[in-house]
C-alpha cells in the first residue's frame, strides 16, 4: 500500500527539520492569511482556474521567486561550509547533506527559478508584443504552469518526506543509478526535473505556434520586437532539445525501475551515453535560458538611450546564429572524459564560434547607446551590471572551448565562477532589468527609484565578491562540489572573501523586497495613468497599465517596426469599431492534471505503483473529459468592451 | 484554412510504392543479395524513400500554402536529428578510441 | 477582417499538433542513438540475428503500413462527409494497428519466456524500449480511435471532429514513418 514508504522517510536532522518547519509555517501563513482576508473564492477565480497569460505569467513568476529564496539559502550553506570546513575543521554539514544541498541547488536555480522566469516573462510580454491577446493554447499554458508547480513542489516535499538526491544536478550515472544510489532521492530529481521539463516541452510548443501564426495584420516576422524574436529562438531550442531530456530521463528512470542496462557498469550499459545525451539537451538549455535575457535587453536598451535599437537585422541573424549553433557544441562539457583530438577540436571550433553572435549583441547595445541620451535608471544599471559580468563570464568560457585549457579547470571553481556569470549576469540580471522596466504595466505604478539603485549596487558588489574569488580558487587547483580542503591549500582567504559577497546578495534582496513594499505603499504618488510608463516603443505600451484580460478592445494593425512608436508619432486615432471578442473560458483542468501528474510521480518515487496507475489513469480521464468540453470558450459582448474602455478612461 | 486530404490515386500510388520499397529492402536481407556497407547504404536509401514518399503521399507535405512552416519545422527538426544521432555516434565511438572497450572490462 | 472561428483554430491546433510530432520525432531520435549505441553490447546474451524472426516482423510492418493507407481513405471519407465510408475505413484501421500491436505484444512475450528480456543487456534494454515506445504510442492511437470514433458516430463530421481526425491522422501517418526507421534500422540491419 505504502510502497517502500516508512515512517523513517520523516527523519531529519535539526538543518533538515528547520528547513521543514519553516516551510510549513510559510505555507500555514499563507492559508491563513487567505482564510482571514476571505479570498479563497477570489484567488481560485481569479488566479488559479485563469487562462490569461498575463496572470499565468505572474504566478510562475511568484513561485520563480520562493524557489530562488530557497536556492539562495542552498547557496549560502554552501559558502558557509566551504568557509569554514579547513583543516581540523569539517564544517557544520555532513559531506551526504552538502552534496544534497549543491544538488539542491543547481536543480532549483536551473530549472525552477531559470525556466520559471523566462516562461513568466514571455507568458507576460511576448502576446501584447505581437498585438495579440493570448497564446495559441491558452488551456496548455495552464497545464504547463501547473505541471511546474508540480516538479517544484516535488523537489520541496523531499525535504520533508525522504531525501534529494545528493547526485549533482545534472545526476551522471553509475552514481545516480540503482547500485549506488538506491534510495528515493535521485527519483525525486527524475520526477521533479521530468514533469517540470513536459511542462516546458508543452509551452514551447505553444509559444512557438504563437509566434508563428497569431502576429497581428502587419507585423511580419522582421518587425516583431527583438525580445519576440529571442523568445521564438529560445522557443525552438526547446521544442527541439528538451524530448532529448525525456528520453535519457526516461531511460535511467527504465535503469533504476525496471532493471534495464542503458547506463550500468553491468550488463554492457554506458553510463557515457547518458552524460553525452544529457549536454545534448544541457547545452541548448542554456541558450534557452539566455536568449529572452538579451531580448530583455534589446528593449530596454533603446528606451534607455531614447535611441532606437541599431542594428536590428543583426540581432535577428544572431539570434538565429545562436539556435543553431547550440546545437553543435555539447561535447565541451565532456572534453575530458575521453574523446580524441578530432572530436574535442570540433566542438571546440565549434564553441569558440557561438561566442561570434553573442559579440555582435553586445555591441548592437553599446552602439545603441553611443550618441543616445541616456538615462541612468535603474533598468540600464543592471544592463550595465550585465555587459560587465557577462562579458566575463563569456571571455572565461572562450578560454575553455580551447580543450587543453579545459583540461587544467574543468569541474574546478573556475567552472563554477564562468556560469554563474553567465546566469546571474546575464539571465537573473536581464531579469531584474525587465521586472523593473515592465513592472509599471502590470501594476499601473513605477517602483521606487532610489531603493532599485541600491539593490543593483549590492547585486553587483555581492556579485563580484561571491564569484571573483572563485575564478582565482579554480586556477589554484581547487575542485568544484569539495565540502572540505586542506589548510595548506591557502584557500580559505577567498573562501571567507566568497562568503561575505553572499551577505551582499542577501542585502540586495532585502533592498528589492522593500521596494516592492515602499513602492506598494506610495502607488498613488508613482501611478503611471498613461500605460506608457518610459515613452516605449512597442506594442505592450499602448494598453493601460494594468491591461484590460484582453489586450485590445481591436487588434492593432502595424506597418514597421517599433510599432508603437509609429502610433505615437502618426498622431491619428482611427475611431475604433468594437466586435465581440472571443475568449477562452477559465479552467480548473490543468491544474487536476498535474495533480494526476504528482501521483505519477510520488507513486513511482515510492514504489507505490497502484497510485502511479492511478495517476496515469487521471491523466487520461482528465484529457478524454476536456477534449469532449465543446464549451470552452465564450464572447465578451460589445457593452462589456465598451464599460471596460470607459471605466479606464475616467 | 482549408486541409488538404489528397484523391484516393495519390493513397495508393504511396501505398504501392511503399510496399515496394519495403519488399526491396526485406529481399536484400533476407536473400542475401547485398552484404556490408553497400547493404546499410542501400537500406538507409531504401528507408529514406519511402520517408519521402510517406511524407508527400500520405502526409501531403509540400501542399500547405506560404508561409510553409511545417516544411520549415520538419527540416530544423531533421536537421537537429542527424546531428544528435551522427553526434552521437561519432562521439561514443571515438570515446573507445582513447578507452579501454567496456565490454572488455569485465 | 472576417473572423473564421474554425478556420483559425484549425490552423492553429493542426500546426501545433504537427509540432509536437516533430518532438516526438527527436524522442525516438534519442532512442534510436542510444539503440545505435548499444546495439552490440550482447553481454553474452543473444544477439539481434538470433533472436528476431523475420517473416514475422514482414507481415507486421505490412499491417501497419496497410493501416496508414486505411486511415489516409478514412480522414478523406471524413472531409468528404462520407459517414459509412470513414467508418469502414476508421474500423480497418483500427483493426490492422490492434494486428499489429497484438503481433508485437507476441513478439516480446517470447523473447521474455527464454529469458531474453530487457534485463538481459543493453542491446536488449536498448530493443524493448525503442520498440516498445513505438508500441505504447501505437497503443495510444488505438485509444484515440475510439474516442474519436464516438462522436464522430454520433454527431456526425463537425468541423471539430475534422480537426482531430486529422491530427490523429498525423500522428498515425508519423508512427508508420518511425515503424520504417525500426524496421530498417533495427530488424533489417540486425539480422544481416
Amino acid at each position: 500500500m505504502f510502497g517502500r514508504l516508512t515512517l523513517d522517510a520523516f527523519k531529519h536532522d535539526a538543518i533538515e527539520m528547520g528547513a521543514n518547519y519553516s516551510m510549513i509555517f510559510a505555507v500555514l501563513l499563507a492559508i491563513g492569511l487567505l482564510t482571514y482576508f476571505r479570498v479563497w473564492g477570489r484567488f481560485w477565480r481569479e488566479w488559479v482556474i485563469s487562462l490569461d497569460p498575463k496572470k499565468i505569467g505572474l504566478m510562475y513568476i511568484f513561485v520563480s521567486f520562493i524557489m530562488l529564496f530557497k536556492g539562495l539559502f542552498d547557496a549560502g550553506m554552501m559558502r558557509a561550509q566551504q568557509a569554514f570546513s579547513v583543516g581540523a575543521s569539517h564544517g557544520y554539514l555532513t559531506s551526504d547533506h552538502f552534496q544534497q544541498v549543491f544538488t539542491a541547488h543547481g536543480t532549483t536555480m536551473i530549472f525552477f527559478v531559470g525556466m520559471g522566469i523566462l516562461f513568466g516573462v514571455v507568458n507576460l510580454i511576448m502576446p501584447m508584443q505581437i498585438g495579440a491577446r493570448d497564446v495559441a493554447f491558452p488551456f496548455l499554458n495552464s497545464l504547463s504552469f501547473y505541471l511546474f508547480v508540480v516538479g517544484a513542489f516535488l523537489v520541496n516535499l523531499s525535504l520533508l518526506v525522504g531525501e534529494f538526491s545528493a547526485a549533482g544536478w545534472v545526476a551522471y550515472p553509475p552514481l545516480s543509478g540503482l547500485q549506488y544510489n538506491p534510495g528515493v532521492g535521485v527519483d525525486y530529481w527524475i520526477w521533479s526535473v521530468q514533469i517540470a521539463g513536459i511542462g516546458s516541452l508543452l509551452s514551447g510548443v505553444n509559444f512557438l505556434v504563437t509566434i508563428f501564426k497569431m502576429r497581428c495584420p502587419g507585423m511580419t516576422l522582421m518587425r516583431m520586437p527583438v525580445f519576440v524574436w529571442a523568445s521564438l529562438g529560445a522557443m525552438i531550442l526547446v521544442v527541439f532539445a528538451f524530448p532529448i531530456l525525456t528520453a535519457t530521463l526516461a531511460m535511467l528512470t527504465l535503469d533504476r525501475l525496471i532493471g534495464t542496462h542503458f547506463f550500468t557498469l553491468t550488463g554492457g550499459g554506458n553510463p557515457m551515453m547518458y552524460i553525452n545525451l544529457i549536454w545534448a539537451w544541457g547545452h541548448p538549455e542554456v541558450y534557452i535560458l539566455i536568449l529572452p535575457a538579451f531580448g530583455i535587453f534589446s528593449e530596454v536598451v533603446p528606451i534607455f538611450s531614447r535611441k532606437r535599437l541599431f542594428g536590428y537585422a543583426s540581432m535577428v541573424w544572431a539570434i538565429i546564429a545562436i539556435v543553431f549553433l547550440s546545437f553543435v557544441v555539447w561535447l565541451h562539457h565532456f572534453f575530458t572524459m575521453g574523446a580524441g583530438a578530432s572530436v574535442n577540436a570540433f566542438f571546440g571550433i565549434m564553441t569558440m564560434l557561438i561566442a561570434v553572435p553573442t559579440g555582435a549583441k553586445i555591441f548592437n547595445w553599446l552602439f545603441t547607446m553611443y550618441e543616445g541620451r541616456v538615462r541612468f535608471e535603474t533598468p540600464l544599471l543592471w544592463f550595465l551590471g550585465f555587459v560587465i559580468v557577462f562579458v566575463t563570464g563569456g571571455m572565461t568560457g572562450v578560454m575553455m572551448s580551447i580543450a587543453p585549457v579545459d583540461f587544467q579547470v574543468h569541474n574546478s571553481l573556475y567552472l563554477i565562477a564562468h556560469f554563474h556569470s553567465m546566469v546571474i549576469g546575464g539571465v537573473v540580471f536581464g531579469f531584474f532589468c525587465g521586472f523593473s522596466y515592465w513592472f509599471p504595466k502590470f501594476s499601473g505604478f513605477k517602483l521606487d527609484e532610489r531603493l532599485g539603485r541600491y539593490a543593483y549596487y549590492c547585486w553587483m558588489l555581492g556579485f563580484m565578491l561571491a564569484f571573483m574569488p572563485l575564478y582565482v580558487l579554480g586556477l589554484m587547483g581547487a575542485t568544484r562540489r569539495l565540502d572540505h580542503y586542506d589548510a595548506e591549500t591557502g584557500w580559505q582567504p577567498l573562501f571567507l572573501v566568497a562568503l561575505s559577497g553572499i551577505v551582499f546578495i542577501i542585502i540586495g534582496m532585502s533592498f528589492q523586497i522593500l521596494q516592492l513594499l515602499v513602492s506598494f505603499r506610495d502607488r498613488k504618488k508613482n501611478a503611471d495613468l498613461t500605460g506608457d510608463a518610459w515613452n516605449g516603443r512597442t506594442l505592450e505600451w499602448a494598453t493601460p497599465s494594468p491591461p484590460p484580460f484582453y489586450n485590445w478592445p481591436v487588434t492593432p494593425e502595424v506597418y514597421g517596426r517599433d510599432a508603437f512608436w509609429a502610433m505615437k508619432e502618426r498622431k491619428t486615432q482611427k475611431p475604433l469599431q468594437y466586435a465581440p471578442i472571443h475568449m477562452p473560458k477559465d479552467t480548473a483542468m490543468g491544474l487536476y492534471i498535474a495533480l494526476f501528474a504528482f501521483c505519477v510521480g510520488f507513486g513511482l518515487i515510492w514504489y507505490m505503483f497502484w497510485l502511479a496507475i492511478v495517476g496515469v489513469v487521471g491523466i487520461l480521464a482528465c484529457l478524454i473529459i476536456r477534449l469532449a468540453d465543446h464549451d470552452t470558450t465564450y464572447y465578451v459582448s460589445v457593452k462589456e468592451i465598451e464599460k471596460i474602455e470607459a471605466a479606464r478612461l475616467k | 484554412m482549408e486541409q488538404y486530404h489528397g484523391s484516393i490515386k495519390t493513397a495508393v500510388i504511396g501505398f504501392f510504392w511503399s510496399i515496394v520499397l519495403t519488399f526491396a529492402a526485406y529481399l536484400l536481407v533476407v536473400e542475401e543479395w547485398l552484404h556490408g556497407p553497400v547493404l546499410v547504404i542501400a537500406l538507409i536509401s531504401l528507408a529514406i524513400f519511402q520517408l519521402l514518399v510517406q511524407l508527400f503521399f500520405f502526409l501531403h507535405m509540400g501542399h500547405e500554402q506560404k508561409p510553409r512552416w511545417n516544411l520549415i519545422v520538419f527540416l530544423f527538426m531533421a536537421l537537429v536529428l542527424l546531428i544528435i544521432v551522427a553526434g552521437s555516434l561519432w562521439i561514443m565511438y571515438n570515446l573507445d578510441y582513447t578507452l579501454m572497450p567496456h565490454d572488455m572490462m569485465h | 477582417m472576417r473572423h473564421d472561428p474554425h478556420a483559425e483554430a484549425d490552423s492553429l491546433t493542426i500546426f501545433g499538433f504537427w509540432v509536437y510530432l516533430m518532438t516526438d520525432c527527436l524522442l525516438f531520435g534519442s532512442l534510436f542513438a542510444t539503440y545505435m549505441v548499444l546495439h552490440n553490447s550482447t553481454h553474452g546474451g543473444p544477439t539481434s540475428k538470433e533472436l528476431f524472426s523475420m517473416p514475422f516482423v514482414l507481415v507486421e510492418t505490412l499491417a501497419l503500413l496497410t493501416s496508414s493507407f486505411t486511415c489516409g481513405l478514412a480522414t478523406r471519407a471524413a472531409s468528404l462527409n462520407q459517414k459509412k465510408q470513414l467508418f469502414f475505413w476508421f474500423v480497418a484501421t483500427f483493426l490492422l494497428g490492434a494486428l499489429f500491436l497484438g503481433m508485437e505484444l507476441h513478439e516480446f512475450h517470447d523473447f521474455i519466456k527464454e529469458g531474453n528480456s530487457w534485463e538481459r543487456s543493453a542491446f536488449l534494454s536498448a530493443f524493448f524500449t525503442l520498440v516498445g515506445t513505438h508500441g505504447l504510442h501505437i497503443s495510444i492511437g488505438l485509444l484515440w480511435m475510439i474516442v474519436l470514433l464516438v462522436p464522430v458516430m454520433r454527431h456526425g463530421v463537425t468541423p471539430l471532429s475534422m480537426r482531430r481526425l486529422t491530427c490523429f491522422g498525423l500522428f498515425w501517418h508519423f508512427l508508420d514513418i518511425v515503424w520504417i526507421f525500426i524496421f530498417t534500422i533495427v530488424y533489417l540491419m540486425g539480422v544481416s
